[in-house]
C-alpha cells in the first residue's frame, strides 16, 4: 500500500508539472502582451521595449518559465495586471469564498445523496422510489447555469425571499451569510444529489437482496436495524469512492455556479482573469484549481485502493 | 431452434421500452427542428423591433419577445442547429481522434501505449470546462472554436475506452489469424478490431452527446463559445441574464429547449442500453 501511495504522489507531482508548462505555455501565446498593458494605452513603443526589457519578457521560453515556477513554488504568484495586487492574495481570498461553497455543497451532496437512494431503495418500485428516479432523471438534465438561473427567479425576483447573488461574511452574521449561500448551494449540489442517491439506490437494492440481510431479517431484528445497521454500511462503499470523485465535479461546476450568483470565489476570478487579460491571474488560478482537482482526484483513488484490495498489488487501471 | 429463436423476438419486442420510444420520438423531432429550424421559425432569428422590446408571450410571439426585440420562439428554433452542432460536432470530434488513437495504443502497447495513455491522464487531471477555456482564451472565442475545445476534452475518454476494448480483442484467436496471414496493423485495426468494438464505443458516444451539449452551452454561456448575435442557447441564457426580472421568457425559453434535448437523449441512451443488455436497466444503473 506504501508503494502504492508513493507512486500516485509522484505521477500527480509529474501531472501538475506538465499542466504549469501547458497552462504557461497557453499564456503565452494568448494574444495581448504583459508590456502594454502595464504602459497602457498612449505608451510609445520605446516605453513598451523598455518594460518588456526590464520584465524579461524576451528572453527565451524556459528562461521565463524557470522564473516564473521557481516563484510559484514558494508561493509567489507575481502580481496582478489590472487588479495591481499580488495574485497569491486574490487567489486565497478567492479560494476561501470557494472552499466555504465547496464544503457546505459537499456535506449537502452526502447527506441527501445518501438518504434519497436509501429511501428509494426500500421503497422500491412505490411512490418514493419513483419520485426519486424522476428527480434524479431532471437533476442530470438540467444545466447548472440553466437552474441557477431559474432558482434566482423564483427564490430572489418572484417570492423575494433570497437574495440573488454576492456574500457575506459568516463571522458577522451567520443568517445573512446562510441566505446568500444557500441557491448557489442548491445549483451546485442538484445534479451531484441526483448521481450519488441513484448510486446509492442501486448499491442499497443489492444489498438488501443479500444474504446478510436475510439472516439479519430472520433473527427478527426491526427493520430499521437491518437498513442501517446492516445494509447501509455495505451498500455505501461504491458510494464513497464516487463522492471522492464528486468533490471534482464541484470543482468545474463552481465556475458556472460563481459566475451566475456573482459570488467571489475562484472560479469568477478566473473568469474575470480571462476576460481582461490578466495573465498571472490566470496561470495562477488555473494551477490552484488544478491542484485541488488532482488531490480531490488522489483521494478518491487512494480510497479505491482501500476498498478494492486488487488495485493496490495489480496494475492499476 | 424455434422456441429459442421465438424467445428472442420477445425479448427484442420487450426491450423496445418505452424510454427508447419516447426518447426516439423526441428525439425525431427536435431532429427536424434542428435542420429545419430557420425555415419554421415565423421571423428571422436577429430581426429587431424597437417598438416591440420584451413584450410577454402572445399570439403573435409565442414566446415572447427578447430586450432588442427579437423573437424568442424564432431564436430558440434556429439556436436548436447550434447548440445541437456544437454537441455532436464534438462527440465526432473524439470519436475520429480518439477511436483510433486508443485502437493502436491498445493494439501495440509498449512505449506508445505507455506515452499516450500518460498524455490523457494530464488532459484527465484538469476539470473538462477548465480544459475547455484553457483552449478558448488562446485566441478570439467563436461557435467553431468550441466544437474543437469540447471536442479534444472528450478525447481521452474516448481513448480510454477504445483502448480497453483493443486491449482485450488483440489475443483473440481471429486476431491471431490475422497477423499470421501477415495482414497490416492497420487492417488489423480497422477491419478486424474496430467491428467488434463499436457498438460499445457507439452506447458510450451516445450518451457524450448529451455532456457535450451541456459542455459547449456552458462555454458560451460563459462567453467563450458562440457569439451574439447568433442564438446558441448557452448564449441566449447568458444574454438574458439582466433581464430575468422584468422578462423571465427570455431565458426560460431557451433553459427548457435545452432541458428536453438533453432529457431526450438520456432516455434514448438508456433505452438502448436496457435493449442492448436487459440485466443493466433492472439494476437501476
Amino acid at each position: 500500500m506504501a508503494l502504492y501511495v508513493i507512486n500516485r504522489l509522484l505521477a500527480v507531482m509529474v501531472v501538475l508539472l506538465v499542466i504549469s508548462m501547458l497552462v504557461f505555455g497557453v499564456t503565452q501565446i494568448m494574444p495581448g502582451d504583459v508590456a502594454s498593458t502595464i504602459a497602457g494605452q498612449f505608451a510609445s513603443p520605446e516605453v513598451v521595449d523598455a518594460i518588456r526589457e526590464k520584465l524579461g519578457l524576451n528572453d527565451p521560453f524556459y528562461v521565463q518559465y524557470w522564473r516564473w515556477i521557481s516563484s510559484v513554488v514558494t508561493g509567489d504568484f507575481g502580481q496582478s495586471l489590472i487588479m495591481e495586487r499580488p495574485v497569491s492574495a486574490l487567489i486565497s481570498e478567492a479560494f476561501m469564498a470557494s472552499a466555504s461553497l465547496a464544503i457546505v455543497s459537499f456535506i449537502s451532496v452526502t447527506l441527501f445523496g445518501i438518504l434519497l437512494g436509501v429511501w428509494a431503495a426500500v421503497r422500491r418500485d412505490k411512490l418514493a422510489d419513483n419520485l426519486v428516479s424522476t428527480f434524479t432523471y431532471v437533476g442530470i438534465s438540467i444545466p447548472e447555469f440553466f437552474w441557477g438561473i431559474v432558482l434566482i427567479m423564483f427564490f430572489a425576483n418572484y417570492l423575494q425571499i433570497l437574495p440573488s447573488g454576492g456574500v457575506a461574511s459568516i463571522s458577522a452574521s451567520p443568517g445573512v451569510w446562510l441566505s446568500h449561500i444557500i441557491l448557489p448551494v442548491i445549483t451546485l449540489t442538484l445534479t451531484l444529489i441526483a448521481h450519488v442517491s441513484r448510486l446509492t439506490r442501486s448499491s442499497m437494492l443489492e444489498a438488501l437482496d443479500s444474504q446478510y440481510v436475510r439472516n439479519a431479517r430472520a433473527k427478527g431484528l426491526p427493520e430499521r436495524t437491518v437498513i442501517f445497521r446492516h445494509a447501509l454500511p455495505n451498500a455505501l462503499m461504491p458510494t464513497i469512492t464516487v463522492l471522492a470523485l464528486d468533490v471534482g465535479w464541484l470543482i468545474g461546476g463552481i465556475v458556472v455556479v460563481e459566475v451566475v450568483f456573482s459570488y467571489p470565489g475562484i472560479g469568477r476570478l478566473l473568469m474575470f482573469a480571462i476576460e481582461r487579460h490578466d495573465l498571472p491571474l490566470i496561470q495562477a488560478s488555473i494551477l490552484v484549481i488544478a491542484l485541488i482537482y488532482c488531490l480531490a482526484n488522489l483521494v478518491a483513488d487512494l480510497l479505491y485502493a482501500v476498498v478494492n484490495p486488487k488495485i493496490r498489488y495489480g496494475n492499476g487501471e | 431452434m424455434a422456441s429459442s429463436s421465438r424467445s428472442t423476438q420477445t425479448a427484442v419486442f420487450r426491450s423496445l421500452n418505452s424510454k427508447l420510444l419516447i426518447g426516439s420520438g423526441l428525439l425525431l423531432l427536435i431532429a427536424f427542428v434542428a435542420i429545419f429550424g430557420s425555415w419554421l421559425s415565423p421571423y428571422a432569428y436577429d430581426q429587431m423591433s424597437v417598438l416591440q422590446r420584451m413584450k410577454p408571450p402572445s399570439s403573435a410571439h409565442w414566446f415572447g419577445t427578447d430586450e432588442l426585440g427579437r423573437d424568442v420562439f424564432s431564436r430558440t428554433l434556429t439556436g436548436a442547429g447550434m447548440s445541437i452542432a456544437i454537441g455532436f460536432g464534438a462527440t465526432m470530434l473524439s470519436l475520429l481522434v480518439g477511436v483510433p488513437l486508443g485502437l493502436l495504443s491498445g493494439y501495440k502497447r509498449g512505449g506508445f501505449d505507455e506515452f499516450v495513455m500518460r498524455c490523457m491522464d494530464v488532459l484527465l487531471s484538469m476539470p473538462p470546462i477548465m480544459l475547455g477555456l484553457l483552449f478558448l482564451a488562446v485566441s478570439e472565442p467563436s461557435a467553431w472554436k468550441a466544437i474543437l475545445a469540447v471536442g479534444c476534452v472528450y478525447i481521452p475518454p474516448t481513448v480510454r475506452l477504445t483502448r480497453s476494448i483493443a486491449l482485450e480483442l488483440a489475443n483473440e484467436e481471429f486476431i491471431e489469424a490475422a497477423r499470421a496471414r501477415s495482414e497490416s496493423t492497420w487492417y488489423i485495426l480497422i477491419k478486424e478490431i474496430l467491428p467488434n468494438a463499436w457498438p460499445t464505443i457507439a452506447v458510450e458516444g451516445s450518451l457524450r452527446v448529451t455532456f457535450a451539449i451541456l459542455l459547449g452551452a456552458a462555454l458560451s454561456f460563459l462567453g467563450m463559445g458562440a457569439q451574439p448575435p447568433s442564438s446558441e442557447w448557452g448564449l441566449m441564457i447568458s444574454q438574458a441574464r439582466p433581464y430575468i426580472a422584468q422578462a423571465p421568457w427570455i431565458a426560460l425559453a431557451p433553459g427548457l429547449a435545452m432541458c428536453l434535448t438533453v432529457i431526450a437523449i438520456n432516455l434514448f441512451g438508456d433505452g438502448l442500453r436496457a435493449a442492448i443488455d436487459p440485466r443493466s436497466a433492472s439494476r437501476g444503473h
